[in-house]
């Protein structure tokens, strides 16, 4: 009788559909404690451990530990850094071999510009053959010059990347319109004499530069391994120098904000498995945002001729069906009809009417960042269409009758009454739209994603907004740097963290439009929906 | 405070009980000056403003008003009553043509606002319902400022002018009986009023075009009786300037603010005549026994 009551009350059902819940947030919560735990761990100093075995000494961060095998004895995992004189990150050391183990107070670790990190210590600084310090007190020597050394390599950098750049962009500014004018027939030699002005410029330029280049050469480390060997590294090559097992908690924390700091500002270096991804954060939120800019009206102007204009028959009924399936549509076909149509067909139209003197290299007739926010678009404004449709059908009808009954045109009414009281869902649609859209990779990679981009999108460079350029996205950075690299072990913790970063960005984006809509919302006086 | 609060409630119109009993003088609406009669005596020589003639609706294979005939005098006040789904909103909803927005609808037969056939064809809608005002059952401001909600007529013809609109905005507000109580926030939301200055907005809303007749759908059915004390006086005052239809299910308010009155029944009308007549001497029986209770 008890439990008949019991079913009858549907308890069962509650307590399944509330496990479920409890079940699916567990998962999510999972996932992304996982991915934060295995990224966000990656950058807090570990301590050094030198271990002496019978195959000589070896300094590095134990990252792992293998119960023994068949095949294998116990060992341990380390990351001994170094690549470049030991050829890779990492060692597996037999447990067996191990006689002793310490924390050695002056091991250091140096990250460096290339190849990776080093970890042993700094024995000498030299400038310009000089010595400056030699033995326990180089360290501290190397690191009061540090500071000076960036700066100086700053100012390199920023000569290379603006001051030649935009020489560059002018010689071949210059470079095409000599051409065109020989495409003419006309007379070329006031372009050739400003092209030689040019030249003269950038030659300038380059010795300026070769100057700086010395002094920031003369400025020498020598760095030596735990088993003597000795590389000689100019100062400007060092990021960062951490004496790691002498520091303390203030020390360590600083460092590791320094450190992910780097990785979301920075650029990446090393084929991506070091540096930082921005602009990679960059081009995945730029393409959203155009992305938006082109669905949303698309998509609008579409659901408002369903439901406001077209008179409902069996067409369409059938266009509606047509939608819903597009949404169900992998979303690699769209890549392949974005890379056919818009780069090749449109793209290949706009470069033989408008960029000819630029062929056969093309300009809107490869990938770029335009044509993949496009494809992004066609693929989302299924989305778009459906929640825009619902948002109209549910502006009350008392409201449109009103604004007819003072005169209003069905044009009017439809501009002033139920666009803005649809605009909280239309809101919704492009949320999903962006969800969808910031996550999908496959369509890029056919539309103009790049491993690495030379340049970004946006820039200080007259017409600022290149939308031809081809562009990085967190999520094929994620399947880039995870494998397709050379050094796959050492880009884990890349993977994990671009992967935090994706999340983060999509969030974001949500919350800005959530936050959007609750504010249109609360102007409609919560009356529409 | 709210000024609505001031005022006194209306005197509560007793109708009699029985077919027998004499049924007593309606009783006169509160501000209105007892003097006068319920009627005004001009109503009766007013000119026709509003003519609807051998009016025939179908709802796709149903019908629903069949021969209407009627006639709404200039400046006086004609109230339709009878049952629920007799006929009475879809009546006033062919006079601004808004049954155009139902697809099935079909309708014959002539509505002529002054000289003008509304259902003659080559007929601007658009330009008509500048000329019928209307009032909806639930007070409907769009959720803009009250400032545009009243402005929003002129502006979608085109008025620009911020002199103008102002000017507008102003006199139908007060028009309205609202001013008063807005004037310091115009630029706040309309959903921000209550439910009776909502209602009010909505019809310094209509009055901001200018029309000459006002169609008003059980403008008071969801207001309290205070809020509906505050409609019907503002009625009254209304007609001094415009035409009104108002469709009504509270016998008391066809009594207390209407100079004429027709009693519709399954899409009929069965009786039209002076309000005073219908409610104390009505011809037909149907229309006595539908005020006095007896059904409906």
């Amino acid at each position: 009788m008890k439990a008949t009551a019991w079913l009858r009350r549907g308890s069962p059902f509650v307590w399944v559909s509330g496990g479920l819940l409890a079940f699916a947030l567990l998962m999510i919560t999972t996932l992304v404690g996982y991915i934060a735990i295995k990224g966000l761990g990656f950058y807090w100093p570990k301590p050094l451990v030198e271990l002496t075995t019978t195959t000589g000494p070896v300094l590095g961060e134990v990252t792992g530990h293998e119960a023994a095998t068949a095949e294998d004895p116990e060992r341990i995992q380390i990351r001994t850094a170094n690549r470049d004189i030991l050829g890779q990150d990492f060692r597996w050391v037999p447990v067996s071999e191990i006689q002793a183990r310490t924390t050695p107070p002056e091991a250091l670790v140096i990250e460096r510009l290339e190849n990776g990190t080093f970890f042993g210590s700094l024995w000498r600084i030299t400038q310009d053959g000089k010595v400056l310090a030699e033995g326990p007190g180089a360290p501290e020597e190397a690191r009061r010059r540090l500071a000076e050394a960036k700066a100086l390599q700053r100012r390199i950098q920023s000569m290379e990347k603006d001051e030649v750049g935009s020489l560059n962009q002018k010689l071949e500014d210059l470079r095409l319109r000599r051409r065109k004018l020989e495409a003419k027939g006309e007379p070329t030699a006031q372009a050739e004499a400003a092209e030689a002005d040019l030249h003269n410029r950038f030659q300038h330029l380059q010795e300026e530069l070769e100057a700086f280049r010395a002094q920031s050469n003369g400025l020498q480390v020598t760095l030596r391994t735990v088993d003597g060997q000795e590389k000689e590294l100019s100062l400007a090559g060092v990021i960062r120098i951490i004496p790691v097992n002498t520091i303390g908690l203030p020390r360590k924390v600083s460092v590791y904000l320094a450190r992910l700091w780097e990785f979301v500002w920075d650029d990446p270096r090393e084929s991506n498995t070091e540096g930082g991804v921005f602009p990679a954060i960059f081009g995945t939120v730029m393409m959203v945002m155009l992305m938006s800019i082109m669905v949303v009206p698309l998509g609008v102007m579409a659901a408002l001729y369903l439901r406001e204009y077209a008179k409902d028959g069996l067409a369409v009924r059938l266009v509606r069906v047509a939608v819903n399936n597009l949404a169900g549509v992998p979303s690699i076909v769209f890549g392949v009809f974005g890379l056919g149509f818009f780069v090749y067909t449109l793209g290949g139209s706009i470069d033989a009417l408008f960029f000819p003197e630029k062929l056969p290299t093309p300009t809107f007739g490869t990938g770029g960042i335009l044509w993949a926010s496009l494809t992004l678009a066609l693929l989302t404004v299924p989305v778009v269409i459906v929640a825009t449709e619902e948002a109209i059908a549910s502006v009350p009808r008392s409201l449109r009758e009103a604004s007819l009954a003072l005169g209003a045109t069905k044009w009017q009414t439809i501009r002033q009454v139920v666009l803005p009281g649809a605009m909280p869902g239309i809101l919704t649609g492009l949320i999903l739209a962006m969800a969808r859209g910031a996550g999908e990779v496959a369509p890029l990679m056919l539309t103009g994603v790049v491993k690495l981009a030379p340049s970004l999108p946006l820039d200080a460079q007259a017409p600022f907004l290149h939308l031809d350029r081809k562009f990085m996205h967190l999520g094929f950075h994620i399947y880039d740097v995870g494998f397709q690299s050379p050094n796959s072990e050492a880009a884990k913790p890349m993977v994990f963290m671009t992967t935090l970063l994706l999340l983060g960005i999509v969030v974001a984006l949500n919350i800005f439009a959530l936050r959007l809509r609750r504010k249109l919302r609360a102007r409609m006086g919560g009356s529409t929906f | 405070m709210d000024p609505e609060t001031h005022l006194p409630l209306p005197e509560p119109v007793v109708l009699g009980g029985g077919r027998d009993e004499a049924l007593p003088a309606v009783q006169p609406l509160e501000g209105k000056p007892a003097s006068l009669p319920l009627t005004d005596t001009a109503a009766l020589v007013a000119p026709p403003a509003l003519e609807v003639e051998r009016l025939n609706l179908w709802y796709g294979a149903k019908q629903a008003l069949f021969d209407i005939d009627l006639q709404v005098r200039k400046n006086t006040v004609m109230s339709l009553i009878g049952p629920s789904g007799c006929g009475k909103s879809t009546l006033l909803r062919s006079l601004n043509r808004m049954n155009d927005l139902v697809d099935s609808v079909r309708i014959e037969g002539s509505v002529r606002l002054g000289s003008e056939d509304l259902y003659a064809p080559g007929v601007d809608v658009i330009e008509l319902r500048k000329r019928m005002g209307m009032v909806f059952q639930k007070s409907n401001p769009f959720p803009k400022s009250i400032f545009e909600n009243v402005a929003y007529g002129l502006r979608v013809q085109g008025e620009k002018d911020r002199l103008t609109l102002e000017e507008a905005v102003e006199t139908s507000l007060k028009g309205a009986g609202l001013w008063e109580e807005v004037k310091d926030r115009l630029k706040e939301s309309a959903l921000g009023l209550s439910g009776g200055q909502q209602q009010r907005l909505c019809i310094a809303r209509a009055l901001a075009v200018r029309p000459e007749v006002l169609l008003m759908d059980e403008p008071c059915s969801a207001l309290d009786p205070i809020a509906t004390a505050r409609v019907e006086e503002l009625i009254f005052e209304l007609k001094k300037e415009f035409t009104i239809v108002i469709v009504t299910h509270s016998m008391q308010q066809a009594a207390r603010v209407s100079d004429f009155t027709a009693f519709f029944w399954l899409g009929k009308v069965v009786e039209t005549d002076l309000t005073e007549k219908i409610f104390t001497n009505p011809t037909n029986r149907m229309t006595e026994d539908y005020i006095t209770g007896r059904f409906g």
